[in-house]
C-alpha cells in the first residue's frame, strides 16, 4: 500500500462540557477514498475542522507526506494541500462562481490588480475537470445545491489539494446528481489525491469508499478497507451498543388518539405527512438530515404556512396560524437548533422557562415573580437542571443544563402534544441520559411525544413506534418489536432493504 | 468581471434617461451643457461620498460621522490657507485628506478593534468632530476674504468643458472602481460583508477589512472637505449639517444592500446622480426647491422596496419535485 | 455511562444568586448615578447659578421633550429597531398643529391632532419594517426625507405664530407652580409641563418594562427574535406597536414643544433624532438588543440634560458641549471593553 499522505495520531479536542475528539489516530492514502462513519455529533466535523485549520486540537500532530503541521488558519491548511466542501455551505451568494472559487487566494499579475481573466479561465479549466460546465461569471445565487457543490469541489482543485475533504457532499442532492459526483471523486482518485468521505448513507459509502474510519462519542471504534465489513457490521460498531440496555424503554399504557394530522403539506418542503398519535405514545421520526422531518413539524406548530393538509387534537380540528395558536391548543416544539430557535441565552433561567406562556404569571397587572419563581423552581428541579440560582443567565450553563431549561418552558405551558426536535444534539453523555429518561417519564405522564431524531439508538431505544422520512415524504413505517436497525436505515437510505 | 451595468442598475438609468429628456423636453435649458456641467460640479461631492458611504456599508457597517468629518477637515484645510497662505495648494489639500484620514482610523479603530456597533462609534463621534471644529477656530468662521485666491479659485477651474471638482470625481470613481473590482483588498470587502464566516474560513481578516473601509470613507471625506469649503468660500460648523443621511439615501437608491456585501459603483453614482438631478431640476421646472426633500424620501424607501425584493430568500427545496422545479429556475 | 437517580433536588439551586459588591458597583445604573453626582457637583463648584431651583426647572425646558420620545426609542433599540424619523415626525405634528390652531382648535384639540399626526406617521414605519418586513433603519431614513419634506412642501418658509394662549400657557409656564412649606430644603418645586409628562411616562415605561409580561417579551424579542418567535410570542404585531407608540409620543412631544416655543418652521426639531438615540445608549440600551432599563435612560436624560444646562450657564457654544456628549458616549462603551481586552474585569 503506498505512503500516507496524511496522518493524524493522538488528537484530542475539547469544548467547554464535552471531549469532542478523544487520542484520535487515522491515515489517509493517496488514490483512497476513506469513509468517515459516525452517528451527530461523534466528532466527524470536529475532526474536519481540525485538518482545515479552523479547530486547533488540544494535542496530537498532524503529518503531511512525513512534516508534522500546526494549522493556525485555514490558510495553512491551504498551503499544505488540504481543502475541505462543507457541510453547511459557506460560500458567497452575490458572488461570481470565479470568486467563490478563488476567494482568498485570487490570482494577481505582476501589477498587484486581480487578474480577472486569469481567475476565469482557471475557473473554466477546474470546472471543465470536473465536467460542469458552469459560467463562471454566474453569480452563485443562480446555481442550484448541486451546481454550488461542483463549485466547492473546483475551490478545493484550486488548492491543488492533495486531501479533499467531502463533508455529506450528498446531503441535498438527486440520484443522478449523485452519479455526476461519484465520477469527480472516481476522478480524483485516478489523479492521486487522498479523499475523505463523510456520508450516513450507506449505499453510498459501500459503492465509492476503499477504506472506512468509525467514530462514536469522539473516539476512533473501528477501521479497516471497507471490504473487510458488512452494513450490519458497519452499523453496530457505530451504534455501538445494545440499545435496550442504554435506553431503559418505560412501560406506558397507550390510550386514545390526541393529535390526527392529514396530509400535511407545504410547496417545496414536504407532502403528505399523516399520522395519528396516541396519548402516552413516543412517535420516532427518523430521516436523514434534510428529509424534511423539521420542516414539517415546524409547519404544525405554525412556524412556517401549511398549505394543505388538517390537524385535529382530541378531535377537534385546529386551525395553526402561529405559533402561540399551536401552544393555546397545547402542542408544543422544542426546537433542534438550541442556541438560535430554543434558549435565550442572554437571559435567565427563570424568565426562560416562563416565556411561553407569561400570562400565566401574572397576578392583577404585573408578572408576579414568586409564581414565576415557584414554576421554575418545580420545573428545575424535575428535570434536575444544574445551576448556581434561577436566575442565573442561560449563557453560563453547559449545552444539556440549557436543554433541560428550554424543555422546562414548554412543559411549563401544559402541553398535550409535545414535539421534541434532535433533543439531545450536541450534549454531553450525562445529560443525554437525564433527557432519555425524562422523555420516557413525559409519557408516563400522559403525553403524546413526537421524537425527530437523526441518532438510530435513542428512537429504537424510546420509541412505541417509528415513521421513516426520505426527501420530504413518509416512506415507511415500522412497530416497536418489529423493527431492525437496518430496515431503518436501510428505508431512510433508499438502500435495499436486507434482512437484519 | 461582466458589464458595468446589472439590470438594475440598467433599468435606474433608463429612469434617469427617460426623466432627464422629458424635463429637457419642457425645459430646454435643462439640457445646455452649462447646466450639465453645473449639475455635475453641485453633484461631485455627492459623488465621491456616496462611493466612500457604499465600502463602509458593504462591510454592514454604516458612517454617520462623514459630514461632520467633512467640515472639520474642511476647515483644517481652510485655516491652513488663512493663516500659512504661502504653502503649496496640494499640501492644503493634503492637510484636507489627512486630517480626514486619521478621524476615520479613529472610527476603524474603536469599530474593528474595540467591536462597538458602528452605528454607536459614529454617532459619538459625528457629534465630536463638529463640536471641534468651534474649539479649533475658536468659535469663528473662515471667509472667503480670508482664504487664498488659489484656495478657491482651483474648484473652479475648468478644463476640457467640466470642472475641476468634476474631474476628480471622475477619477476618484474610477480609483473606486479598480479598487473594488480589481484587488484582493477590494473583493475581500465583499466576502466580509457578503458572509463573515465563509470569509474567515477563507482566511480574510475582517478586522484589516473593516479598518480599510473606514479609513477610506474619512480620506475621502476630508477630499470633499476642501472642495466644498473652497468652492463655498467659507468654512464653519455648520457646513453639511445632515449631509450624511443624503449619502446614505444616495447608496440605497443606487442598490447598496444596508445588510452588506452588495453594492457596485455604477448603482451608487446613478444613486447620487438621481439625488443631484432631482435637486437640480426643481428650479429648472419652477417647483419649489421645497419638494426636493419629500421626493428623495418617496424614492429612498421605493428603492428600499425594491432591493428587498430581490433579496428575499427562497424556502428549501426538499420535494423531488420542487427540487427539479428550482433547478429549471436556477 | 452512569445511571441516573431519579430526578429530585440532586442539586441545591438558589433561588437568587448572592449580591456581590462588585457586580452591583459595575451595574450602568449605578456608572450613571456617579456621572450624575459629579456632574451637579462639577456644576455647582463652578457656577453659583446652577443649584437654583427655578435655573434648574428651566434648564428641564431644554430636553423633556426630546427625553419623552427617548423613553419610545429606548424599548425600540430594545427589539433591535430604530426610528430616525422621530424628529420628522415632530415637523409633520407641529405643522398640523399650527393649522389646526388658525382654524380655532383648543388645547385639547391641538394635542389631540398632534398625537394623532404621529401615530399616522407610527403606523407608516410600523407596517413598512414588520409586515414589508424592510429593515428599520432605511426605511426611517426614508420616511425622515418624506415626512420632513412633505411639511416643507405644504409649508415653503412660513412659520406657524397663531396660537390660542391657554395652549401657550401650558408649554411656557409652570404647570405645577413653587410652594414654600416655611422650612427651607422642604418645598414643592416649580414643574413644566413637559418635565411632569416625562417622569409620568417614566415611570409609566419603567413598569410596563420591568414588571409586566409585555415588557419581558419585548426583552425576549430584543435577545433573540427567533426563539421569541418559537415561544409563541408576536414579535410583528409588537415591534408594530412601538412604532406607533413612537410616532404618539413624537407628536405629543411635537404640541409640548409648539407651545413652548409659540411657532415653528419646516425645520423645527431638525437633527434630534441624533440627541434622542445618543440618551438611549448612553443610558444603558445595547443598540444588539436586549438589554437596557429605563432607569438608566432616565438618569442618562437628566445627566445629559445638567451638563448641557451647566455648560450653557458658563457660555460654552452647544456644539462644544456636543464633543463632551459624544466622548462620554464613546468612552462608557469603550471602556468595560478595553477593560475585558486587558483582562481586567473576570466576570462576565
Amino acid at each position: 500500500m503506498s505512503q500516507p499522505i496524511l496522518t493524524l495520531s493522538g488528537v484530542s479536542k475539547s469544548f467547554p462540557g464535552v471531549r469532542a475528539l478523544s487520542d484520535i489516530s487515522l491515515s489517509l492514502r493517496a488514490g483512497r477514498v476513506t469513509a468517515l462513519i459516525g452517528e451527530n455529533g461523534a466528532g466527524k466535523s470536529t475532526i474536519v475542522k481540525v485538518l482545515t485549520g479552523i479547530y486547533r486540537p488540544d494535542a496530537g500532530e498532524i503529518r503531511v507526506g512525513g512534516d508534522q503541521k500546526h494549522f493556525s488558519s485555514p490558510r495553512d491548511a491551504w498551503a499544505a494541500g488540504i481543502a475541505a466542501i462543507h457541510q453547511e455551505t459557506v460560500m458567497f451568494d452575490e458572488l461570481s462562481v470565479a470568486e467563490n472559487i478563488f476567494t482568498g487566494h485570487m490570482p494577481t499579475g505582476s501589477s498587484r490588480f486581480v487578474d480577472w481573466s486569469e481567475m476565469r479561465n482557471k475557473s473554466t479549466a477546474l470546472l471543465k475537470r470536473i465536467d460542469a460546465p458552469i459560467p463562471p461569471e454566474f453569480k452563485l445565487k443562480r446555481l442550484s445545491v448541486a451546481q454550488k457543490h461542483l463549485v466547492e469541489i473546483a475551490r478545493a482543485l484550486s488548492h491543488e489539494a492533495r486531501v479533499v475533504i467531502m463533508d455529506e457532499p450528498t446531503a441535498a442532492l438527486s440520484a443522478n446528481e449523485i452519479d455526476d459526483l461519484f465520477r469527480i471523486v472516481e476522478q480524483l482518485k485516478a489523479e492521486g489525491r487522498a479523499i475523505v468521505f463523510i456520508s450516513h448513507k450507506f449505499d453510498e459509502i459501500f459503492r465509492i469508499a476503499d477504506d472506512f474510519v468509525c467514530l462514536r462519542d469522539g473516539e476512533k471504534v473501528g477501521e479497516g478497507p471497507i471490504s473487510s465489513v458488512t452494513e450490519a457490521q458497519l452499523v453496530r460498531m457505530m451504534v455501538g451498543r445494545p440499545v435496550d440496555q442504554v435506553f431503559p424503554k418505560r412501560d406506558v399504557p397507550i390510550g386514545d388518539v390526541v393529535l390526527s394530522v392529514k396530509g400535511l403539506s407545504n410547496a417545496t418542503e414536504y407532502a403528505d405527512v399523516s399520522f395519528d398519535l396516541r396519548k402516552g405514545e413516543i412517535l420516532g421520526l427518523y430521516g436523514l438530515v434534510g428529509a424534511g422531518r423539521t420542516e414539517a413539524m415546524q409547519g404544525l406548530f405554525g412556524i412556517t404556512p401549511v398549505t394543505r393538509g388538517t390537524i385535529s387534537l382530541d378531535g377537534k380540528q385546529l386551525s395553526i396560524n402561529s405559533p402561540s395558536d399551536a401552544i393555546a391548543a397545547g402542542i408544543s416544539y422544542v426546537p433542534e437548533d438550541r442556541q438560535d430557535q430554543g434558549a435565550i441565552l442572554s437571559l435567565g433561567i427563570r424568565e426562560n422557562v416562563t416565556l411561553a406562556n407569561l400570562s400565566k404569571y401574572v397576578r392583577g397587572l404585573f408578572l408576579s415573580r414568586s409564581a414565576e419563581q415557584e414554576a421554575t423552581r418545580s420545573l428545575g428541579r424535575r428535570l434536575a437542571v444544574k445551576a448556581a440560582s434561577w436566575e442565573q443567565r442561560l449563557g453560563e450553563l453547559s449545552g444539556g443544563n440549557q436543554q433541560k431549561v428550554v424543555i422546562a418552558k414548554w412543559l411549563a405551558t401544559r402541553p398535550k402534544v409535545i414535539v421534541l426536535d434532535e433533543p439531545t444534539k450536541g450534549i454531553d453523555v450525562g445529560s443525554k441520559a437525564a433527557v432519555h429518561d425524562f422523555i420516557g417519564e413525559l409519557a408516563q405522564d400522559g403525553l403524546a411525544v413526537v421524537l425527530i431524531s437523526s441518532e438510530l439508538p435513542e428512537v429504537m431505544g424510546l420509541a412505541d413506534r417509528v415513521i421513516v422520512m426520505k426527501e420530504g415524504r413518509m416512506v415507511d413505517e415500522f412497530k416497536r418489536g418489529a423493527w431492525s436497525a437496518e430496515q431503518i436505515v436501510g428505508a431512510a437510505t433508499g438502500a435495499a432493504k436486507e434482512a437484519a | 468581471m461582466k458589464g458595468i451595468f446589472n439590470y438594475r442598475e440598467l433599468a435606474l438609468a433608463l429612469i434617469l434617461i427617460v426623466g432627464v429628456a422629458a424635463i429637457g423636453a419642457y425645459q430646454p435649458v435643462f439640457l445646455a451643457w452649462e447646466n450639465i456641467s453645473d449639475l455635475l460640479t453641485e453633484t461631485s461631492v455627492l459623488f465621491m461620498m456616496a462611493l466612500a458611504q457604499m465600502v463602509v456599508i458593504l462591510t454592514r457597517g454604516i458612517d454617520l460621522s462623514v459630514a461632520a468629518n467633512l467640515a472639520l477637515s474642511g476647515m483644517i484645510a481652510a485655516l491652513v490657507s488663512q493663516y500659512y497662505p504661502d504653502t503649496p495648494l496640494l499640501l492644503m489639500i493634503l492637510a484636507g485628506v489627512i486630517t480626514g484620514l486619521v478621524l476615520g482610523l479613529i472610527n476603524g479603530g474603536l469599530i474593528a478593534f474595540l467591536g462597538i456597533p458602528p452605528i454607536v462609534v459614529t454617532l459619538g463621534t459625528l457629534a465630536v468632530y463638529r463640536g471641534m471644529i468651534i474649539i479649533i477656530a475658536k468659535g469663528d468662521q473662515v471667509n472667503a476674504s480670508e482664504m487664498g485666491v488659489e484656495f478657491q479659485a482651483f474648484p473652479k477651474d475648468m478644463f476640457l468643458g467640466l470642472t475641476s471638482p468634476v474631474w476628480i470625481a471622475i477619477a476618484v470613481s474610477i480609483l473606486f472602481w479598480v479598487f473594488l473590482n480589481n484587488t484582493r483588498a477590494g473583493r475581500g470587502l465583499y466576502a466580509v460583508g457578503g458572509n463573515p464566516v465563509a470569509a474567515r474560513y477563507c482566511g480574510i481578516d475582517q478586522r484589516k477589512q473593516e479598518l480599510l473601509a473606514y479609513a477610506i470613507s474619512g480620506a475621502v471625506a476630508g477630499l470633499c472637505g476642501y472642495l466644498w469649503v473652497a468652492r463655498y468660500g467659507v468654512a464653519y460648523s455648520e457646513i453639511a449639517n445632515g449631509y450624511e443621511l443624503t449619502v446614505i439615501a444616495a447608496c440605497v437608491i443606487g442598490g447598496v444592500s444596508i445588510g452588506g456585501g452588495v453594492g457596485s459603483v455604477a448603482g451608487t453614482l446613478l444613486g447620487a446622480l438621481f439625488l443631484g438631478i432631482v435637486m437640480t431640476a426643481l428650479p429648472v421646472l419652477q417647483i419649489s426647491p421645497f419638494w426636493q426633500m419629500a421626493i428623495s424620501g418617496a424614492v429612498i424607501l421605493a428603492a428600499v422596496v425594491i432591493n428587498a425584493r430581490a433579496e428575499k430568500r427562497p424556502e428549501k427545496l426538499i420535494l423531488p419535485e420542487a427540487r427539479r422545479i428550482g433547478r429549471v429556475r436556477a | 455511562m452512569n445511571a441516573m437517580p431519579p430526578s429530585e433536588s440532586r442539586y441545591t439551586v438558589l433561588d437568587a444568586a448572592p449580591r456581590r459588591a462588585r457586580d452591583v458597583l459595575l451595574r450602568w445604573e449605578v456608572i450613571l448615578v456617579i456621572l450624575l453626582v459629579l456632574t451637579i457637583v462639577v456644576n455647582t463648584i463652578v457656577s453659583p447659578y446652577f443649584l437654583d431651583v427655578f435655573n434648574l426647572a428651566d434648564a428641564t425646558f431644554n430636553f423633556s421633550e426630546k427625553a419623552i420620545i427617548a423613553l419610545a426609542m429606548a424599548l425600540l433599540i430594545l427589539v433591535r429597531q430604530i426610528d430616525l424619523s422621530v424628529a420628522a415626525i415632530v415637523a409633520l405634528a407641529a405643522m398640523g398643529i399650527g393649522y389646526a390652531a388658525e382654524a380655532g382648535f383648543g388645547p385639547t384639540g391641538l394635542f389631540a391632532v398632534g398625537i394623532g399626526i404621529g401615530i399616522l406617521c407610527g403606523v407608516f414605519n410600523g407596517f413598512l419594517v414588520t409586515y414589508a418586513g424592510l429593515p428599520s433603519i432605511v426605511v426611517t431614513i426614508g420616511t425622515m426625507s418624506l415626512f420632513r419634506g412633505i411639511t416643507q412642501v405644504i409649508l415653503g418658509d412660513q412659520a406657524k405664530t397663531k396660537y390660542p394662549p391657554e395652549f401657550l400657557e401650558l408649554g411656557q409656564s409652570y404647570f405645577i407652580k413653587m410652594k414654600e412649606t416655611g422650612i427651607p430644603w422642604l418645598f414643592i418645586p416649580p414643574i413644566p409641563l413637559s418635565f411632569l409628562v416625562f417622569l409620568v411616562l417614566t415611570v409609566v415605561f419603567g413598569i410596563v418594562l420591568h414588571k409586566t409580561a409585555t415588557g419581558r417579551k419585548l426583552f425576549a424579542i430584543g435577545s433573540n427574535p427567533v426563539a421569541a418567535r418559537f415561544s409563541g410570542i408576536p414579535v410583528e404585531r409588537l415591534t408594530f406597536l412601538l412604532f406607533v407608540v413612537s410616532g404618539l409620543l413624537s407628536g405629543l412631544a411635537a404640541a409640548l414643544l409648539t407651545a413652548r416655543l409659540g411657532s415653528m418652521r419646516s425645520n423645527i426639531a431638525i437633527g434630534w433624532e441624533l440627541d434622542i438615540v445618543t440618551m438611549v445608549i448612553l443610558g444603558g440600551v445595547s443598540i444588539a438588543g436586549g438589554v437596557g432599563s429605563i432607569l438608566g435612560v432616565f438618569l442618562a436624560v437628566l445627566t445629559l440634560g445638567l451638563v448641557t444646562f451647566g455648560m450653557s450657564l458658563n457660555n460654552i457654544p452647544g456644539q462644544v458641549v456636543s464633543v463632551y456628549i459624544g466622548l462620554l458616549l464613546i468612552a462608557v462603551i469603550a471602556i468595560p471593553r478595553i477593560a475585558d481586552k486587558l483582562g481586567l474585569r473576570t466576570s462576565r
